[in-house]
């Protein structure tokens, strides 16, 4: 099969062998729709957020005195610091929509059951991983939303009973956010992406051992149930990346401080907080359900349960059909989840008052209803509609086929 | 049936067809990565605040002859020496043909400023600062400057004339605003 060196290398190595076992003709199932995309997307996102950041932090100063000048020089001074810088803080954002749609993809089609649980929760680990890494990313350039966000998040963990402020003392290294806090965050800011590059990896070793779930929920029976990896899936995944990528440029070129927030252009001030704060857009859901309950300790418990509930998902789902397709009480409930998330982010972006408490009470009570309540009990009491024998007969009996085209060309 | 005919895929045609769309993928795919790292190269050059650091003004007024100093430019030490008549004349007077790196010296002074001598005060060989800037320092056989980590010889003109030096002390780019004042860089 391989020759030459890469065929001496192989007899002694096997990576030829192991990658063109899972990447060339790894058998996957042959309905996918673009949303299989997105993990193959946020990979490409990891590694570009991993490049721009080594360098970076190369020009980078990582205490309270130089921390803000630094970037300012990275943007001005540095040869192409604006676009690295900007690829940077946008290729966060575009990390973290291409992780959710990765997220709710297999929600909807029901990728965490089993076999699947210990890939999902891997993958809800990666995305916790994520945020913390993100969430010391955006203190880094010591602005004003920087140097607030950090207290607020921090002091969070003044909740936490008894030992409360000796944890937030310790967080800080000191009596309140300083030099001493932005140098560990820094640190941290440079381990856990490659902590999450681990994660990711045995998010794949799970997925090429349990296979990868479909639109139709139902397991691979035969052979012609599905395609090698390559060329099919590596060739669509490509096709996906180039739009994507596209669509970062446009945010990086035209618009980069479009997820940006204008305060955090003023340097960090400790005696004066700004007057509107909020986190980034990515938190907002979060940072909404912290507000939603009246109580320090309950806010913020709710607002870490909003996470850690996902990693018992697996569980709480009773229903023993994966696909939401078919699932015709579920499937609109899980809309109206989604709803009720984006509801939260829009209150998140507003000041706690008036209809904007309500309305973030409303979204925090279905978030956590539709997990806790509406998931166990709907699927004992619903009837699912029939699932189709095997993957190849729906894709070639419905609209699947190119126009023109019958089933008898197309079986093999 | 009639889109399969009118376009068949045969063996013939199909392979170089996939060879091709393959050529044009990973190609696209290389100059995607090239524009990609470039940036991301570029980065590590010198940025815009050192460049801008990249010239030094020096005074001469107080250097008088057989004295030298050392300044610091683009965070290299650069000798700026004042000869004495005796110097230049010595440096003048040697044949080229003694010279390893031939050059004369009336290359790599200043018409009109014959006296003063700029030279990066860094050894051609491996990168020790040679002894010899001040009078009170070895200057070697020569009257120049000393290395002390391979006992290196420049003369008054900062020519290498003793090994293991491959190579003369360069000259830094460098203009005369007045008599009395230089601009390196």
């Amino acid at each position: 099969m391989t020759s030459g060196l890469a065929g001496w290398v192989d007899t002694r190595l096997p990576i030829v062998t192991l990658m063109r076992k899972e990447f060339g003709t790894f058998p996957v199932p042959k309905n996918f729709n673009y949303f299989w995309n997105f993990g193959a997307i946020s990979m490409l996102l990891m590694v570009v957020m991993i490049s721009t950041g080594v360098v970076l932090a190369m020009d980078y100063m990582p205490n309270a005195a130089e921390a803000f000048g630094s970037v300012q020089h990275i943007m001005r001074d540095v040869n192409y610091g604006w676009l690295v810088r900007y690829l940077h803080q946008n290729g966060a954002s575009m990390f973290f929509i291409a992780t959710y749609i990765h997220t709710f993809r297999g929600i909807y089609y029901g990728s965490y059951k089993s076999p699947r649980e210990l890939l999902w929760i891997l993958g809800v680990v990666t995305l916790l991983i994520m945020m913390s890494t993100a969430f010391m990313g955006y203190v880094l350039p010591w602005g004003q939303m920087s140097y607030w966000g950090a207290t607020v998040i921090t002091n969070m963990f003044a909740a936490i009973p008894f030992v409360g402020d000796a944890v937030v003392t310790w967080l800080w290294g000191g009596f309140g956010v300083d030099s001493p806090t932005l140098s560990r965050f820094y640190s941290l800011h440079y381990l856990l992406p490659f902590v999450l590059v681990a994660v990711v990896l045995l998010h794949i070793t799970a997925i090429h051992k349990v296979g990868s779930n479909n639109p139709l929920g139902i397991d691979v029976r035969s052979p012609q149930d599905t395609l090698p990896f390559h060329p099919y899936y590596t060739i669509k995944d490509c096709f996906g990346l180039c739009v994507y990528l596209a669509l970062f440029a446009v945010l990086v070129f035209f618009a980069p401080d479009l997820f940006g927030d204008p305060t955090n252009f003023i340097p960090a001030n400790p005696l004066q907080t700004p007057a509107d704060i909020q986190p980034e857009w990515y938190f907002l859901p979060f940072y909404a359900i912290l507000r939603a309950v009246p109580n320090k300790l309950g806010g913020v418990a709710l607002m870490f349960g909003a996470m850690a509930i996902l990693l018992a998902l697996p569980w709480l789902d009773t229903s023993p059909v994966r696909s939401a397709r078919f699932r015709p009480i579920y499937r609109p409930l899980f809309f109206v989840w989604l709803a009720s998330i984006v509801l939260l982010g829009a209150v998140g972006a507003h000041k706690p008052e008036g209809i904007w408490v309500i309305l973030g009470r409303i979204g925090t009570i279905y978030y956590f209803g539709h997990l806790l309540v509406v998931m166990p009990i709907l699927g004992r009491f619903e009837r699912p509609l029939p699932l189709p024998d095997s993957i190849s007969r729906p894709v070639i009996t419905r609209n699947a086929l190119p126009r023109g085209a019958s089933v008898a060309e197309i079986r093999p | 049936m009639t889109g399969m005919q009118t376009a068949p895929i045969g063996p013939s045609d199909a392979v170089p067809r996939r060879d091709i769309l393959t050529l044009v993928a990973l190609t696209g795919a290389a100059i995607g990565v090239a524009g990609y790292a470039w940036p991301l190269i570029d980065f590590m050059n010198p940025s815009k605040d050192v460049l801008a650091l990249a010239s030094v003004e020096v005074p001469l007024e107080a250097i008088s002859p057989g004295m030298g100093i050392t300044v610091v430019w683009r965070g290299k030490p650069i000798f700026v020496r004042h000869r004495t008549d005796a110097e230049i004349q010595q440096a003048r007077n040697t044949p080229l043909d003694q010279l390893s790196d031939p050059q004369d010296d009336r290359a790599r002074v200043q018409p009109g400023h014959e006296q003063w001598i700029v030279v990066v005060g860094i050894c051609t060989h491996l990168g020790c600062i040679p002894l010899g800037n001040k009078p009170s320092e070895m200057r070697g056989n020569l009257g120049g400057w000393f290395c002390p980590c391979h006992g290196s010889q420049f003369d008054t003109s900062g020519r290498i004339r003793v090994p293991p030096a491959p190579s003369n002390l360069p000259i830094p780019p460098y203009t005369f605003e007045s008599d009395t004042k230089i601009r390196i860089g």
